[in-house]
C-alpha cells in the first residue's frame, strides 16, 4: 500500500500523503472524508463507499483551519477530486470545530474507536492512543462501538509533548528516542517522578551524576510505558490490543509497555496516525446514510 | 536552650537556631546533588549568623523531605508538623496554615492550642507548587522576582486553560503571540495557582486567622491572587521559608505544640 | 459504555465516571452539583444515536480535583450532592 507515497521530512514526523491509483472515485456512491486536526499533526482521510482512497499526514501549523485545509488539499493532490466531490465531512480532535467544510464535529475517542475497528478488524478490543498533547485508553466492540474509555490531556506525562521536554532535553531528535532508549545493557530504574517537570529535574540530575544519554531515556521511556499502562489498567486490558497516535512510533515506549502487559500490540497495516481520520470519514458516511434514510 | 531546626527540602535546605523562642540565626542553602554537602553548608551558614560554634546545640530536630539524611538529627517531625508549630508560634491566633513550596503544597487546620487537625497536600505535580511559578517566569523571559511584581500591575483577568506546568508554559508562549500583556499573563498565572491552592486549604476547612509559609508566600502576586481567591488577608511572616525550620527548631526546644 | 472523564497526574488519580447505559439525561446531577462540572448532551461518543446524557464539561475535565475539592473535605466527609442526586446509580468518583 506505501507505493506512491510522497514523503518529506518536516518538523518532527514525516509527512505524507498518498491515494490509491487503481480505484475510480468517480464509480462510488458516497465520497466521505474525516479531518483529524490534533496538537501536532493533521490529517486527511478521503473513503469511497467505506473503503480507504487516499489520505494525508502532516504537521498542524498555528492556524487549525488552515491545517485542515492544507491537510485536505494534500490528500486530494493527483487524485483530480475537489473538495465539492466530498459529499460528507466529519472534522475530530483537537481542532475538530475549527474545520470549516465539515459538516460535523465528533470527538476523537469516537473516532480512534472506528478507525481502529477498520485498521485492525473486529478482534480490536483496547486501543491506546498515544497523541502529541493527550492519552486517550479506550476499549472498544467488534463493530467498533466505545465500551469505555479515559482520556488524559490534564498532564503531559504520557504525551508526546513530555516525550518532547526529554528529547529537548538531551539533544535527541524525537524519532530517534526509542531506539536510543534500548542501547542499555540492562534496564536501569525507572524515572521515579511522574511529572514531567519533576522527572526532567530528576534526569538533570542523572546526566550530572554521568548516566549516558541511553540510559536517561530508557528511565524515561520506562517510566511512560508504566503510566500509561496504569491508565489501561483502569478499564482493564483484553485482546487485541493496538497502540495509534505518534508516540506508536517509538519503539522504547511500545516494547516497554507490551513487556509490562506481557501482550504484543498489533502491528499496523496503516500508518496508525490517521486512524482517528479514518474514523471520521467512516462516520461521515454513516451519518450521510442516516440522512437520506430519513428523506 | 539553644536548638536547631533543619529543613530539607527539594529546591533548598534551611537550617534556623533558637533559643528560648528568640531566633539566633538562620541560614539557606540551594539543595545540590550531594545532600550531605548541603546540609553541612547551611548548618555552617546559621551557625555563622548566630556567631555559635556548633558544640552549642543542644539538640537538633530535621524535617522536610529528606530529614532522614540529616546525620545526628535527635528526631525528626514531618513537615506539617513543623509548618503547624512555627506558624502556631508566631501567630497564635492561626487557624489555618497554608504552605506552598517549591514541589508542595499544604493546607493545615489546627486547633486552638496549635494541634493539627486536619492537613491536605498537593504532592508530586508541579501544577499546586512553586515549580509552577518558576516555569512560567520562564516561558515569559522574566525573573521569578519580577513575575510577581508585574501582576499587581495588571488591570485584566484572562483565563489560563492550562493546568499542566508543561501545556501552560506552551499556553503562555501563545498568549505572548497573541499580544497578551505581560502583567495580565502573570496574573493568569498566579489567579490559577491560587485556584489550586485554595481548593486544597477547603478540605481541611479555611477557618481565621490564616497564616501563608513558604517560599512562595516571598510572592507578592501569588499572595494578592491568593487574598483574592480566599476572600480574606492573610498573615505572613518575615522569613516565609524558615518557617519548618523554625517550628523544628521549637520543638527541639520543647516549645512547640 | 463507562466514560471516564477526569485525569491522572503525579499527584494521583481523579475520574468521574459516567455510567451512560444508565444515565437517561435526567439532569438531576447538573443541578445537584454547585460547581457547574456536569451538563446533558447527546452522547458524544455514540454520534448515530441521538441519546441524551451526562457528561462532564471539557473546561472541567481537567480540573476536577481542584473543583470537587470542596464537596470532599479530608475528614467527615458528606455524601457527594452529584452522585446522592442520581437515582440511576450512573455516577462514581475515582478518589
Amino acid at each position: 500500500m506505501a507505493e506512491d507515497t510522497t514523503s518529506k521530512e518536516y518538523w518532527r514526523w514525516t509527512e505524507s500523503n498518498w491515494h490509491d491509483p487503481d480505484m475510480d472515485w468517480r464509480e462510488g456512491d458516497i465520497v466521505s472524508a474525516g479531518v483529524d486536526v490534533g496538537s501536532v499533526s493533521s490529517q486527511a482521510v478521503i473513503m469511497v463507499d467505506g473503503k480507504l482512497y487516499a489520505y494525508s499526514n502532516m504537521r498542524t501549523g498555528s492556524d487549525s483551519p488552515k491545517s485542515a485545509e492544507n491537510a485536505m488539499d494534500w490528500a486530494l493532490e493527483g487524485t483530480g477530486m475537489a473538495l465539492d466531490d466530498i459529499h460528507y465531512v466529519v472534522g475530530t480532535g483537537y481542532g475538530r470545530v475549527n474545520v470549516p467544510f465539515a459538516k460535523r464535529a465528533i470527538t476523537e475517542i469516537a473516532c480512534h474507536a472506528r478507525g481502529a475497528n477498520f485498521m485492525y478488524g473486529p478482534t480490536i478490543k483496547t486501543v491506546l492512543d498515544m497523541g502529541g498533547q493527550d492519552c486517550k485508553a479506550i476499549r472498544v466492540d467488534q463493530k467498533g462501538k466505545v465500551v469505555s474509555f479515559l482520556m488524559n490531556d490534564k498532564c503531559a506525562a504520557g504525551t508526546g509533548r513530555g516525550m518532547e521536554v526529554f528529547a529537548d532535553l538531551l539533544g535527541v531528535h524525537i524519532t530517534k528516542v526509542g531506539e536510543m532508549s534500548l542501547q542499555v545493557d540492562e534496564e536501569p530504574p525507572m524515572v521515579s517522578s511522574t511529572c514531567v517537570v519533576f522527572a526532567k529535574s530528576e534526569a538533570s540530575a542523572l546526566l550530572r551524576e554521568g548516566w549516558p544519554k541511553e540510559k536517561v531515556l530508557a528511565a524515561y521511556c520506562l517510566a511512560m510505558a508504566h503510566r500509561v499502562v496504569g491508565l489501561l489498567e483502569r478499564l482493564g486490558i483484553e485482546e487485541d490490543f493496538a497502540i495509534t497516535g505518534g508516540i506508536a512510533k517509538n519503539i522504547g515506549v511500545v516494547s516497554r509497555i507490551e513487556k509490562e502487559l506481557e501482550i504484543k500490540a498489533l502491528t499496523p497495516s496503516l500508518d496508525t496516525q490517521i486512524a482517528g481520520a479514518i474514523g471520521g470519514a467512516l462516520f461521515a458516511r454513516a451519518l450521510l446514510q442516516k440522512e437520506r434514510k430519513k428523506k | 536552650m539553644i536548638t536547631a531546626g533543619i529543613d530539607v527540602g527539594a529546591k533548598n535546605v534551611k537550617v534556623v537556631i533558637q533559643e528560648d523562642g528568640k531566633i539566633l540565626g538562620k541560614g539557606l542553602v540551594l539543595a545540590g546533588l550531594d545532600t550531605q554537602a548541603s546540609i553541612k553548608e547551611a548548618f555552617d551558614a546559621a551557625l555563622k549568623d548566630a556567631g555559635l560554634a556548633s558544640e552549642k546545640l543542644e539538640k537538633v530536630f530535621a524535617t522536610g523531605a529528606g530529614r532522614k539524611e540529616v546525620p545526628d538529627a535527635d528526631d525528626s517531625y514531618t513537615e506539617v508538623g513543623a509548618d503547624a508549630a512555627g506558624a502556631t508560634y508566631l501567630y497564635p491566633q492561626a487557624r489555618t496554615v497554608i504552605d506552598v513550596g517549591a514541589e508542595e503544597g499544604r493546607a493545615i487546620r489546627v486547633n486552638e492550642r496549635g494541634k493539627v487537625v486536619d492537613f491536605a497536600i498537593n504532592e508530586r505535580c508541579a501544577a499546586g507548587a512553586g515549580a509552577f511559578t518558576e516555569a512560567m517566569a520562564r516561558a515569559l523571559e522574566v525573573e521569578l522576582e519580577e513575575l510577581g511584581q508585574l501582576s499587581l500591575t495588571s488591570t485584566k483577568a484572562v483565563p489560563m486553560n492550562a493546568q499542566c506546568a508543561v501545556f501552560a508554559e506552551s499556553e503562555v508562549v501563545s498568549l505572548i503571540h497573541a499580544k497578551t500583556e505581560k502583567q495580565d499573563i502573570a496574573r493568569a498565572v498566579h489567579d490559577a495557582m491560587a485556584t489550586r491552592i485554595t481548593s486544597m486549604a477547603r478540605r481541611v476547612g479555611v477557618k481565621p486567622e490564616i497564616a501563608l509559609v513558604g517560599g512562595v508566600a516571598r510572592n507578592p502576586g501569588f499572595v494578592d491572587s491568593l487574598q483574592r481567591d480566599l476572600e480574606t488577608e492573610v498573615l505572613i511572616p518575615e522569613d516565609p521559608e524558615y518557617i519548618s525550620a523554625l517550628g523544628a527548631a521549637l520543638l527541639a526546644a520543647g516549645l512547640g505544640k | 459504555m463507562i466514560a471516564n472523564y477526569g485525569y491522572k497526574d503525579g499527584s494521583g488519580e481523579y475520574f468521574i465516571s459516567v455510567d451512560t447505559e444508565k444515565c437517561t439525561g435526567c439532569g438531576d446531577c447538573v443541578e445537584a452539583c454547585l460547581y457547574g462540572v456536569f451538563e446533558v448532551v447527546e452522547n458524544p461518543l455514540d454520534p448515530l444515536s441521538d441519546d441524551q446524557v451526562v457528561v462532564v464539561t471539557e473546561a472541567e475535565r481537567k480540573k476536577i480535583k481542584y473543583t470537587c475539592g470542596p464537596c470532599k473535605p479530608v475528614s467527615d466527609r458528606p455524601p457527594l450532592p452529584c452522585m446522592a442526586a442520581c437515582l440511576e446509580d450512573a455516577i462514581s468518583h475515582s478518589w
